[in-house]
């Protein structure tokens, strides 16, 4: 977004969840680095130190340093479970260890030396996720120099990547906490064509980004629509929404020439390898498929165009974003596997936002589409279950029948699925990380807290103990602390 | 005065419904309320459901009777007449509509595009402009906004500083004279990081100014021959300007001034003090510090409750500010944070304070019968009693729960049809392929 306002199927999901989940402390072994752009998407922190003889591009860039925090077992009982799998368990169990769910059903024993949490009347959930977020890039107190989302220089910064403006110390990263999540995906703006690569984090305390990079999930690419690069650009080019086209074909033409030279060199490593382009890097990852293409897209005809973008350059979209007008051709979208991450109910603010209806994630979802409710929103990704209940209510209320299932995987399971990490997070099974919310009640009531956030089996945050609280370095001094008046 | 003739208040007396009665049209100049004809003739019962009058305890199985757009009777054991048109409100909640204190709803359509906004002006000393006239009855927000249960708005200038004239409106009708109940309702200001700018680059500077403004205007107000005849010392703002502070010094009209620190709102405080000043202030992010002070003044708040981020104009905010400010005394109304296309959203608003400690029954009042009392309107709105104006929602439970469906809305008595913009394109698109 350019802040202000902002200007600013399923199947394939639980396809990827057959695969093994590496465990969080030992990344999943980066493929082999047959190109650069692999290098650059699988980075982990074991990657082999440089050596001589290699490339830049073939050794670690920014890789995580992600460590879960040790904990005991812990073991929550009797609570209602929405596993985000279909199932709910009543009165159910759920025991994390070594950051794993290790068990979960109506009768798992407890392993000695286990923390025990009584879960009546209570329930439990994946830890959310957001596909949407500017926490960290236009962080909290929000003077000018937090403004570092929008490389605005140009309508194509391919080059640049959010981590290298994410702030750890943003007081926004405790409060979305707070409200349950546990992951969420950093975006540039979307000021420009392409406005740079995203980053996924593992939402904890960490003087370096880096330490909380998510172990080996992939890069995205952020490429926005319609309004907010015509203005940004207009007098420079692009001006229209046909100058925004030319821009994605142009950038995408010179990107496919660079993937072919690379992918020659690299196959015969003869003579002087091509010129190294960081713009150009990103978008033949796109063109390689191992960058994913998270798409600012309003409009319904602007989404059709993109997807024919996609097709003639042979890259998948991997979901529109905002994309308020997606019921307009909900059955295109499922029928191409592109997600639609949209609000509840946000619409209007500007003409491309003008014809947004509650019902559009309800209405994506009846299609056969992936749906996610994100936040694009300091405030709003502090209570996604309260966007999803809206959601979900609005399309029952207008007779289509959104089961409590599928509207809390419009804020786990899918956005796992948007983010390629669902063979690791966004559901409650044995064997995924134990990202685990303990609400008060049920999730979709507007009176629930998350009572306690669980990332990778570790207690992150626990509402009825106010010391645990985690407090960013900026608001030390500076912001009275909840429960303390000053 | 700068009201324009469409208020003639001579042309409203000539019409004095029972309604327009109710709504005080005949007495107060300011006002005009005229239900149209239909609404007027209709005698409505709805029976059965838990009534929440706000104004006295819930009535279990209770009837509402709405008669000429006004309230007729409310209670356990109220005779239905045979000609009432009856709704079953058995398991239902019927409660007044909704108010929201500091809304833009038919102001402007899409806020980015300037021309679709009628919000401000360029003067940053505007107490002249009254947004009454640009407001547009058929704006789409007003149904998107009414099918949610808010059937009356405080509608409010959006300028950086003295922002000028509010109205309080029914979100029916279809010309400003049949919307407006109020006008001008209050005065805006803003007192915060939005309008150093206006004072020169300095929060002191804007405070100086506003009180240069309000000192001028008094002055101005006791000297105006001696203005006339140039007798006078030059005045910092233009006669208009001056003329439109008067109700505001002479204690008729509101100042609702927009501030958000303890040291912006205690600039507000003193300023009130000063000028003797019926001031309600707007945001009060940090209110929550300095509760006491703010309820010993008998200063209202108009809240939003989620807020919390640490913005240097908001460092203090936090979610319990609604339910602490309460609990000092001060009186609350509840308000969204977007003021137009999502203003529907003060029920998700009023349903979060209670998460943060309100009382369920002060949330109520706070979108209810609060803004109405802070707004001098308690005895027409806010609450279910014979006499007051119909506005009520028939809710399918409790109204602050995401599950709850609004099943009937009735403004001045007129039962509105729950569609809007969005419900007619989401019928549209249902069934795809679909062409427009």
């Amino acid at each position: 977004m350019v802040k202000q306002r902002p200007i600013r199927l399923v199947v394939a999901g639980l396809l990827a969840g057959c695969a093994t989940a590496p465990s969080p402390t030992t990344p999943p072994a980066p493929q082999p680095a047959a190109t650069p752009a692999a290098v650059a998407a699988a980075v982990g922190a074991d990657s082999a130190a440089p050596r001589r003889d290699t490339l830049s591009v073939e050794r670690p860039q920014f890789p995580s340093t992600y460590r879960r925090r040790a904990s005991p077992p812990v073991l929550i009982r009797n609570a209602t479970i929405l596993t985000a799998t279909g199932r709910e368990i009543e009165r159910g169990a759920i025991l994390l260890a070594e950051g794993r769910i290790a068990a979960i059903g109506t009768d798992v024993a407890a392993p000695d030396g286990a923390i025990i949490v009584d879960g009546t009347g209570r329930f439990v959930t994946p830890g959310l996720m957001d596909t949407h977020s500017h926490l960290g890039v236009y962080a909290a107190p929000g003077t000018r120099a937090e403004s570092e989302g929008n490389e605005s220089t140009n309508p194509n910064t391919a080059q640049v990547w959010a981590e290298h403006s994410f702030w750890p110390q943003d007081p926004q990263i405790p409060r979305a906490v707070a409200g349950g999540v546990t992951t969420i995906q950093v975006l540039p703006g979307s000021a420009n064509l392409f406005g740079g690569r995203s980053v996924t984090l593992r939402l904890v305390p960490a003087r370096t980004v880096q330490e909380m990079k998510f172990p080996g999930a992939p890069y995205g690419l952020k490429m926005a629509c319609g309004e907010n690069p015509r203005r940004v650009h207009g007098s420079d080019g692009p001006a229209t929404r046909m100058g925004n086209v030319a821009g994605y074909r142009a950038a995408f033409a010179a990107a496919e020439r660079y993937r072919r030279e690379w992918d020659a060199w690299l196959a015969s490593r003869q003579g002087e390898p091509p010129r190294r382009d960081l713009q150009l890097e990103t978008l033949a990852g796109v063109l390689r498929g191992e960058i994913r293409v998270q798409n600012h897209c309003y409009r319904a005809d602007e989404m059709a165009q993109m997807l024919d973008v996609a097709r003639e350059f042979g890259f998948r979209i991997r979901s529109f974003h905002h994309a308020v007008e997606a019921y307009k051709i909900a059955d295109l979208l499922a029928r191409d596997s592109v997600a639609v991450s949209t609000w509840a109910d946000w619409w209007g603010f500007k003409m491309e936002a003008f014809d947004g209806i509650p019902e559009n994630a309800a209405l994506v979802t009846r299609a056969g589409g992936i749906a996610v409710i994100h936040s694009d929103d300091a405030g709003g990704i502090q209570r996604l279950n309260q966007e999803a209940a809206k959601a979900m209510w609005a399309g029952r209320r207008a007779g289509i029948p959104i089961t409590r299932d599928q509207a809390l995987r419009w804020i786990t399971a899918n956005p796992a699925w948007v983010l390629g990490i669902d063979s690791m997070v966004g559901t409650l099974e044995v064997g995924r990380y134990a990202d685990v919310v303990l609400w008060s009640g049920d999730p979709f009531s507007i009176y629930s807290h998350a009572d306690q956030v669980y990332l990778d089996g570790a207690l992150l945050y626990d509402r009825a103990d106010p010391r645990t609280g985690w407090r960013t370095d900026f608001e030390l001094g500076n912001v009275p602390a909840a429960g303390r008046d000053r | 005065v700068s009201r324009a003739a469409a208020y003639d208040p001579a042309s409203d007396t000539r019409r004095c419904s029972r309604l327009a009665r109710a709504a005080r049209a005949c007495a107060a100049g300011f006002v005009l309320a005229v239900a149209p004809a239909a609404a007027r003739a209709q005698t409505i019962a709805i029976v059965g459901g838990r009534v929440l009058p706000v104004s006295g305890p819930p009535i279990e199985s209770g009837t509402v009777l709405i008669r000429d757009g006004v309230i007729a009777a409310v209670g356990a054991d109220v005779t239905v007449p045979a000609n009432a048109r009856r709704i079953d409100a058995r398991g239902r909640t019927v409660a007044p509509g909704l108010i929201h204190a500091a809304s833009q709803v038919g102001l402007v359509e899409v806020p980015l595009w300037t021309n679709t906004r009628e919000t401000q002006v360029e003067s940053v000393v505007a107490a002249s402009f009254n947004v009454a006239e640009g407001l547009n009855p058929a704006s789409t927000l007003i149904p998107v906004t009414r099918i949610e249960g808010v059937t009356t708005a405080i509608l409010r200038p959006g300028g950086p500083f003295v922002a000028g004239q509010s109205v309080l409106a029914d979100l029916d009708g279809a010309t400003i004279e049949q919307m407006i109940v109020l006008n001008p309702a209050a005065l805006h200001v803003r007192l915060d990081e939005e309008s150093r700018a206006a004072g020169g680059g300095a929060r002191a500077a804007t405070a100086a100014r506003l009180r240069r403004l309000l000192a001028d205007a008094r002055e101005y107000g006791r000297r105006r021959g001696e203005y006339e005849r140039r007798q006078m010392r030059e005045l910092s703002a233009p006669v208009a300007e001056l003329e439109a502070l008067q109700p505001v010094l002479a204690g008729r009209l509101p100042l609702v001034v927009t501030a958000h620190r303890v040291f912006d709102i205690r600039n507000a405080l003193r300023l009130a003090r000063e000028f003797n000043l019926r001031l309600i202030l707007e945001g009060a992010s940090e209110g929550w510090q300095i509760a006491d002070e703010i309820a010993r003044a008998g200063v209202p708040v108009l809240v939003v409750p989620l807020s919390n981020l640490p913005m240097f104009n908001t460092l203090g905010a936090r979610y319990e500010n609604a339910a602490l400010l309460a609990a000092a005394g001060v009186r609350l109304a509840i308000v969204s944070d977007d003021a137009s296309h999502n203003a529907r959203l003060i029920r998700q608003e009023a349903g979060n304070a209670v998460r943060f400690g309100l009382p369920w029954d002060a949330a109520l009042r706070a979108v209810t019968l609060g803004p109405a009392e802070v707004f001098g309107v308690a005895d027409r709105y806010g609450s279910l009693q014979p006499g007051r104006v119909a506005n009520v929602v028939v809710w399918s439970g409790d109204p602050f729960e995401f599950s709850t469906a609004v099943e009937h809305v009735f403004i001045r008595g007129r039962e509105v049809p729950l569609s809007s913009r969005q419900t007619e394109l989401r019928e549209r698109y249902r069934n795809l392929p679909s062409r427009p």
